[in-house]
């Protein structure tokens, strides 16, 4: 049931970003790429991180990429053109991508910890505790301070923003 | 219990919740149209069968008989992808929603008043609502049309705003119950009736304030409509839309109010708890036992959806600039105020 399940929501999630790159229109793009946030959120599912789960979703799918299409159509974006592509990005790109596939191959191969096996024994929780317990004891432990970092980093992006979306001269310091 | 055995029972469950929800958005219909009829001084519709009862179905068969008209300008795959989407995701996320009394189960721990048991059903019901977001703004950009357009546009800018101040408003909820399981949390409210639902007991009414006014703008309705503003945008996204296509993205809506009203019940007014707590003894008949739990669920629900109707019969619309600063200068700050001010209180405790 496992391997139907996995079978299915893999070859979506393929099919989906295969689909991002061959579309011509933006809009066809960003969906393709909703439907690779979504079966990957099932993925995480079935490897039993729920959690992680709704938040891809939630974050990805219902945030993130519904911003992503309200600029597709506020902009209007029309179907882009097709080129044949230059010649040089074939002589570099096909090599190179050969390259990253193998290295991120071996390395899976080679760490016992990285696959299902080990994400699963990592959640893998008392009776009566949760992923979420799991997840939340960890992030205010063991990664706290890198949690806390990335919220001011998120903190320097949102007035990064506002900076920049300033009416007036973007170039002046901000008095106050 | 076998996995045959668990796939009927879950199948019958899934076809039975179904229907009821259909029924429920036809006649959530008929409701708003009675009520918002006698706030105006008027009848509403009383025609068809006794008080007008069977008007739901002739409108059900006439949006199936009218003819289904596609602009020749709209992008397709898109236009017809759209109602589909609006109306599975608002269908979808009464799925992790109980509504019966957990005491009663099948053989190997089966819930007969809930279709799925999720350990995070309130992340669920929030993830599947911000999929259904796509339908609206997908159906007003494929349209082609400069009113569905700009009603998708600000139906998108809306959603986005209000969802944060729904998130939020929540959190206050979860932080009590300690727990995203719905059941957990209506359990964490059942001991003394209507004194420990969090509305009252739990002193969460700043974020059942904040929640009802977020839902309202999440389901597009009075006095945040603005993305159908008659006045302004002819139909709003649906503008180009006919027949039964027209109809899924009207039923869409009357099931988001009715999942809403659900989730507020939940959360808020302790789900299917009896608000006497134990004044009242549970009557000995084992049907009645099954029955009066549901009997207050669907009052609870019934009462929201009755101030949706309340409130859409009284209110002017707002402006879209207010919208905007209401929920981003006003309903958010509150929020994360009363996620401080419940942490702090636990932790006083």
């Amino acid at each position: 049931m496992h391997l139907i399940l996995f079978l299915v929501f893999a070859a979506f999630c393929l099919a989906g970003a295969v689909n991002l790159l061959l579309q011509t229109h933006p809009i066809d793009s960003a969906l393709s790429l909703i439907v690779v946030m979504v079966s990957l959120a099932v993925l995480y599912l079935m490897l039993g991180a729920e959690f992680l789960a709704a938040a891809q979703v939630i974050v990805y799918a219902g945030a993130i990429m519904v911003l992503f299409t309200f600029v597709v159509m506020l902009l209007n974006a029309g179907r882009e053109e097709r080129t044949r592509g230059s010649r040089s990005y074939k002589v570099v790109g096909f090599p190179a991508v050969v390259i990253i596939l193998a290295l991120i191959a071996t390395v899976v191969l080679h760490t016992q910890n990285l696959g299902a096996a080990g994400l699963a024994e990592g959640l893998s929780n008392q009776p009566g505790e949760t992923n979420l317990d799991v997840l939340g004891t960890m992030l205010f432990t063991k990664l706290l301070l890198p949690f806390e970092v990335t919220s001011v980093l998120i903190l320097i992006a949102i007035l990064g923003a506002v900076a920049l979306a300033r009416p007036g001269e973007s170039g002046k310091p901000v008095s106050k | 219990m076998t996995i045959l055995q668990f796939f009927l029972w879950s199948l019958l469950k899934v076809i039975v919740v179904t229907v009821v929800m259909l029924l429920g958005v036809a006649y959530t219909v008929l409701l708003e149209r009675k009520l918002v009829g006698r706030i105006q001084n008027r009848w509403g519709p009383t025609r068809v069968g006794p008080f007008g009862l069977l008007q739901p179905l002739v409108d059900g068969a006439k949006s199936f008989l009218k003819e289904d008209i596609i602009p020749t300008a709209v992008y397709r795959p898109l236009y017809l992808l759209a109602p589909i989407l609006a109306l599975s995701c608002a269908l979808i996320s009464i799925g992790v929603v109980p509504f019966g009394s957990t005491n009663i189960n099948g053989p190997g721990g089966f819930h007969f008043f809930e279709i799925a048991d999720v350990n995070i059903g309130l992340l669920v019901i929030l993830g599947i609502t911000s999929i259904g977001v796509y339908g609206i703004a997908l159906a007003g950009w494929s349209s082609n049309n400069k009113y569905s357009l700009l009603g998708s546009l600000r139906s998108s800018a809306q959603l986005i705003s209000y969802e944060l101040a729904l998130g939020l408003s929540l959190v206050g909820v979860v932080l009590r119950a300690g727990s995203l399981n719905l059941r957990e949390i209506v359990e964490s409210q059942s001991r003394r009736g209507m004194l420990s639902w969090n509305l009252f007991g739990g002193f969460q009414f700043v974020a059942f304030f904040i929640y009802l006014m977020a839902a309202y703008a999440e389901t597009n309705r009075s006095p945040f409509d603005l993305p159908e503003a008659e006045s302004e945008l002819t139909a709003g996204y649906h503008t180009e839309y006919s027949s039964m296509k027209f109809a899924m993205f009207f039923m869409a809506e009357y099931a988001n109010m009715i999942t809403v009203g659900c989730v507020a019940t939940l959360l808020f007014l302790g789900g299917w708890t009896s608000p006497f707590g134990n004044l009242i003894p549970l009557p000995q008949n084992f049907f009645l036992q099954a029955l009066l739990p549901i009997f207050w669920f669907v009052l609870k629900v019934f009462s929201f959806l009755f101030l949706y109707v309340w409130v859409r019969g009284t209110l002017p619309r707002f402006r879209y600039d207010q919208l905007m600063s209401y929920g981003w200068c006003y309903l958010m700050p509150l929020a994360i105020l009363n996620i401080v001010a419940t942490s702090l209180w636990l932790a006083y405790k």
